[in-house]
């Protein structure tokens, strides 16, 4: 550009020192009128300015589902688009959760369609409520949260029992035997549910044990049961398997770490075990949500 | 008269650039702040929201201490798929007692406004000293010293500021009185400053939030207050269509 071709500020600073003045480019200044434009056409069809103690609602509209079950139109505002989107995505849904509900567990499973569904959606459903403390596949965390992929279940493994427990939510506890008993009978309760699932124990300690097991004084067999084998209306588990799920046995390198761990827990007792409530008021799932997941969790690995 | 109004004439003078420019700038604001204070339906009218109690009050403040907010919001927006996820729609009157509010603006952890019974308290406490031990793909920080005791010696002072910025908290019998009739008397009795530390004491042993009753620590007040989240509102009781009408 040429010295003299373009208008300057009019300004000079440090005796040489000029600005140009250029115009606009066309482009630019015609880009500004039409945003003006279209801002003004937005302002008429969507919810815009203050006007007093109201606001102008825009002509747009958006026409739901109100809870009486009719047909309901309101100015368009993203509340209002939300709701109409979760009925529609709800109605697409529905048939299946219709069908779902209706039909016996083990037919669903053998429709490949549902239990596709099943599949795809119990995952979604799983990965964002469960898998926090369950793990992604549902292998849990000895110690704080229970396998769901194995066949051994504290509170009892039908879809009915699982949903159950979805719905309500459970607490674990096991009282403390620290101040009931005496440490060499804890030693013998502990070596006694140890030889239950096949560990080489002292037989003569595993007696007293037995015994203590059995007895009023432990009364260990009011919630595992006479047998060993839980009751699942305490959520109490099942101690002649090898599945552990407070104690960590399998962890233990040798016999003595086994019995320490058993004997930690039957000293201090248990008072965890917190499954959240999924249901009732305020539910964070509805029941078909709940329905849905006991199978997909039934089918995780040992559902019974 | 425009002839004579000229873009130079603004340029260099610089009364007439400092009041044109503060114009142009006050428009934003009066626009977009002003209204909020004038409708009537900023603020939705909702049962069941509360301040929150001394120990949630002084989890808050470790919540802020910590910098959760940096990587998780606190505002669930009006989407199909935030709904699915994190649960309803956060409302304007679920965070009218925050001073100040946590929403947030980045989501590297998830959003927590809704996080209030998802998990047991033990699951918090774990997850709080060590999260990779329960999220494995998690690259949230491990914050062990949660663990340590809580200073609940100013926690009336805190209550005290709070109430400067309109929190109900209450000095007098009349305040306690009215607080009475709002909140219901359990809650009441928790938002008495006088009482403020007996009551933080008696809400963590109660509580045992990180399964330690022998003191009360920072995770106590922390979990308290994750526990306390979004379960104010009820939303069984209201009509959804009447939220729409709210805006």
């Amino acid at each position: 550009m040429a010295e003299n071709t373009v208008q300057t500020t009019g300004h000079t600073w440090d005796e040489t020192l000029q600005e140009y003045n250029n115009p606009l480019p066309n482009w630019w200044i015609y880009g500004l009128y039409v945003t003006i434009a279209f801002a003004i056409v937005y302002w008429v069809i969507y919810p815009s300015w203050p006007v007093g103690k109201d606001h102008l609602r825009g002509i747009g509209t958006v026409t739901y589902t109100n809870s009486a079950g009719q047909p309901e139109t309101n100015g368009w505002n993203t509340r209002a688009k939300l709701l109409k989107e979760m009925q529609d995505g709800d109605a697409r849904q529905k048939p299946y959760f219709d069908k779902i509900a209706a039909m016996p567990v083990s037919q669903v499973v053998k429709d490949p369609e549902l239990n596709s569904f099943v599949l795809s959606a119990g995952k979604a459903l799983f990965s964002e409520n469960c898998a926090a403390c369950h793990q992604a596949g549902g292998q849990g965390k000895v110690g704080l949260y229970p396998n769901l992929a194995d066949d051994d279940w504290n509170y009892g493994g039908s879809v009915a029992e699982i949903e159950a427990t979805l719905v309500g939510g459970r607490r674990g506890y096991m009282p403390a035997f620290g101040e009931a008993l005496e440490k060499s009978q804890i030693e013998a309760i502990s070596s006694y549910v140890l030889g239950l699932s096949g560990h080489a124990v002292d037989k003569v300690k595993a007696a007293e044990g037995n015994a203590l097991f059995h007895s009023n004084t432990g009364a260990c067999y009011y919630c595992h049961g006479a047998d060993a084998k839980g009751r699942k209306e305490f959520g109490a588990p099942n101690l002649t398997d090898k599945v552990w799920q407070w104690a960590n046995v399998p962890a233990a390198a040798d016999m003595n770490g086994k019995i320490a761990a058993v004997r930690n827990v039957v000293t201090a007792g248990l008072n965890k075990g917190v499954m959240p409530a999924w249901g009732g008021e305020n539910a964070r799932l509805n029941p078909g949500q709940i329905k849905l997941l006991s199978i997909y969790v039934h089918q995780l690995g040992g559902g019974k | 008269m425009f002839k004579k109004f000229t873009h130079e004439k603004i340029e260099t003078n610089a009364g007439w650039l400092i009041v044109l420019t503060m114009f142009a700038i006050s428009v934003g604001g009066l626009v977009e702040i002003a209204p909020l204070f004038l409708l009537d339906d900023t603020i939705e009218k909702v049962d069941g929201v509360r301040p929150y109690s001394p120990l949630e009050q002084r989890g808050r403040d470790i919540y802020i201490r910590e910098g959760c907010y940096t990587c998780h919001s606190q505002m669930i927006r009006p989407f199909r798929d935030e709904q699915l996820r994190y649960g309803h729609y956060s409302l304007a009157a679920e965070s009218k007692y925050d001073h100040p509010f946590q929403w947030g603006s980045k989501r590297t952890g998830p959003d927590l406004a809704r996080v209030g019974g998802k998990y047991s308290n033990e699951w918090h406490t774990q997850h709080l000293i060590q999260p990779k031990s329960v999220v494995p793909e998690s690259v949230m920080p491990n914050y062990p010293w949660l663990m340590s005791p809580l200073d609940a010696s100013d926690v009336a002072d805190r209550m005290r500021a709070l109430r400067t910025t309109g929190v109900p908290y209450s000095l007098t019998q009349a305040e306690f009185e009215k607080n009475v009739k709002q909140f219901g008397e359990d809650h009441a009795r928790m938002f008495h400053i006088p009482n403020a530390q007996t009551n933080l004491v008696s809400q963590a042993q109660a509580g045992n939030y990180d399964g330690d009753n022998t003191s009360v620590s920072e995770m106590d007040a922390l979990v308290a207050y994750l526990q306390v989240l979004g379960t104010m509102v009820d939303f069984s009781k209201i009509k959804p269509e009447d939220l729409v009408k709210f805006r």
